[in-house]
């Protein structure tokens, strides 16, 4: 089943994969920076004083979190977006922008539900008397939250943000049923074209593998260089 | 003592917990004037914590009015004698009321020499090269220039505390609120950090000390308050306090400290 002239054949279509791995990750990337500033929103209402932003940030993550992803990105594909014509230009020479921007409104809208619960709880670890500190040094909250309160809870939460991070680059993949050429769509491509049904599979997997696995290095990297202030 | 320049007046302040069955403060007043240095004694859970942290409103009062340099900082916003609302900025005024912790509350991911510079630099908008010269200086004066580089983690709980109290100091409080500063520390530490509070005091800083430093007590605080159950039951002079207590409550509190 698997032959070393299925992937033959598959390699020929290489162009494809590439492409297809240039708009995974530019899907993952876009993804990732709004999903978190997302995230960051979604996680300070819900610490917040202010009774109804609590319950309207409560209320997304629970909605996000108990309804499948393929049906949120219909959702935003087929009923938000549907009567909203976005230019019809391609990304690169080859990423169809109008297919892309859905993918990267579900995408984003889902892991920003996850991201900002990993980032309260990272928020919520950080003892009070940091925050009572800095407000007697006359910080304002936002201060207190950016110089003092962030940067130690962003390195606590590292391991469970290069986790998330990985499961974006993944799940990026179901953008193919709505037309975004990714590399699921090139491996559809080339299995039709080369009369092959594994090797692209696995050609594949060895792509998504070859961009986790630097994203979870790479985050790894960051966590060590922000525990300076831990090492005695 | 001068009786006129007061920085704080506490008004009948009063903290409760679960509507009124606990009371952390019942009704105390207290003035707190210029170059006072006043230290809170008391059993645990007497209030003296609660006094303290209301000063800086690290707890919110249930009734009562802390005036701050004429300001009453526990409302939102005053009406000024021609009837323009001004809003309290709580910010700016806690700026100028250092506080030390008990469990210090250094930036752990932040230098010393940052834990220092970062309320001058982003609050006053010090210059960073000012900030630095500045907190060398502070350093210097507590034996621990050499240290500016290292992380909180790296130093002992007496340094900890003495780089928490200049970092105070870099704000340039009116006034001091020393919170157990050496409940935390090994017995060995206490000396040094007591050390640096009695120079504070003798250079004329406004300090409020809540501690169980009998000793510190007695030489350095010109007023101690004994409280018991949220409310002051005697304060007076050190001389008065521990020759000559007369509220049987503080007898039998010396008795057992001393």
């Amino acid at each position: 089943m698997i032959s070393i002239q299925g992937f033959k054949n598959t390699f020929l279509y290489i162009d494809m994969f590439l492409e297809g791995m240039v708009c995974t990750i530019t899907l993952s990337a876009l993804t990732v920076i709004l999903g978190f500033i997302l995230a960051l929103v979604l996680a300070l209402m819900r610490l917040s004083k202010c009774k109804p932003l609590r319950f309207v940030a409560s209320a997304y993550v629970e909605v996000f979190r108990a309804t499948p992803m393929l049906v949120q990105l219909f959702i935003v594909y087929y009923v938000l977006l549907a009567d909203i014509s976005l230019p019809a230009f391609k990304l690169f020479g080859f990423i169809r922008f109008e297919r892309l921007v859905p993918g990267v409104i579900a995408l984003s809208l889902n892991s920003g539900a996850y991201l900002s619960e990993i980032i309260r709880s990272g928020i919520q670890s950080i003892d009070p008397g940091q925050r009572e500190a800095a407000g007697c040094l006359g910080l304002t909250s936002f201060q207190t939250m950016r110089f003092v309160i962030l940067p130690q809870a962003i390195k606590n939460i590292l391991p469970a943000i290069a986790n998330e991070f990985v499961t974006i680059i993944k799940e990026s993949s179901i953008c193919y049923t709505i037309g975004v050429q990714e590399i699921m769509a090139a491996v559809t491509s080339a299995q039709m074209a080369s009369f092959t049904l594994a090797e692209p599979l696995l050609v594949a997997a060895a792509i998504y593998f070859c961009l986790t696995f630097p994203t979870s290095k790479l985050i790894a990297h960051f966590e060590r260089k922000m525990s300076r202030g831990d090492k005695r | 003592m001068a009786t006129s320049d007061k920085i704080i007046q506490v008004q009948n302040l009063k903290k409760y917990y679960n509507k009124g069955a606990l009371k952390a403060l019942d009704d105390v007043s207290l003035d707190v004037n210029k170059g006072d240095v006043i230290v809170l004694i008391g059993p645990s859970g007497s209030g003296k914590s609660t006094l303290l942290r209301s000063l800086n409103l690290l707890e919110t009062p249930t009734e009562g009015t802390i005036l701050f340099e004429g300001t009453d900082i526990t409302r939102k916003k005053y009406q000024t004698p021609d009837g323009k609302t001004v809003k309290v900025n709580i910010a700016a005024h806690r700026e100028k009321m250092g506080m030390v912790f008990q469990h210090f509350n250094l930036f752990p991911h932040k230098t010393i020499m940052e834990n220092m510079t970062l309320a001058p630099i982003q609050v006053r908008k010090m210059p960073k090269a000012e900030a630095e010269e500045k907190a060398l200086a502070l350093l210097k004066r507590v034996g621990l220039e050499d240290r500016a580089a290292a992380y909180p983690i790296q130093l002992s709980g007496g340094q900890k505390q003495r780089v928490a109290i200049v970092r105070a100091l870099m704000m340039e409080p009116d006034v001091m609120l020393f919170d157990e500063p050496t409940s935390a520390l090994d017995p060995e530490m206490v000396g040094e950090v007591l050390e640096v509070m009695k120079e504070l005091a003798k250079g004329g800083m406004t300090m409020v000390v809540v501690t169980h430093e009998m000793g510190f007590a007695r030489e350095v605080g010109n007023r101690v308050l004994f409280m018991d159950g949220g409310r002051i039951l005697e304060s007076g002079t050190p001389e008065q306090i521990f020759q000559s207590p007369t509220h049987p409550r503080l007898q039998d509190f010396l008795s057992k400290v001393l």
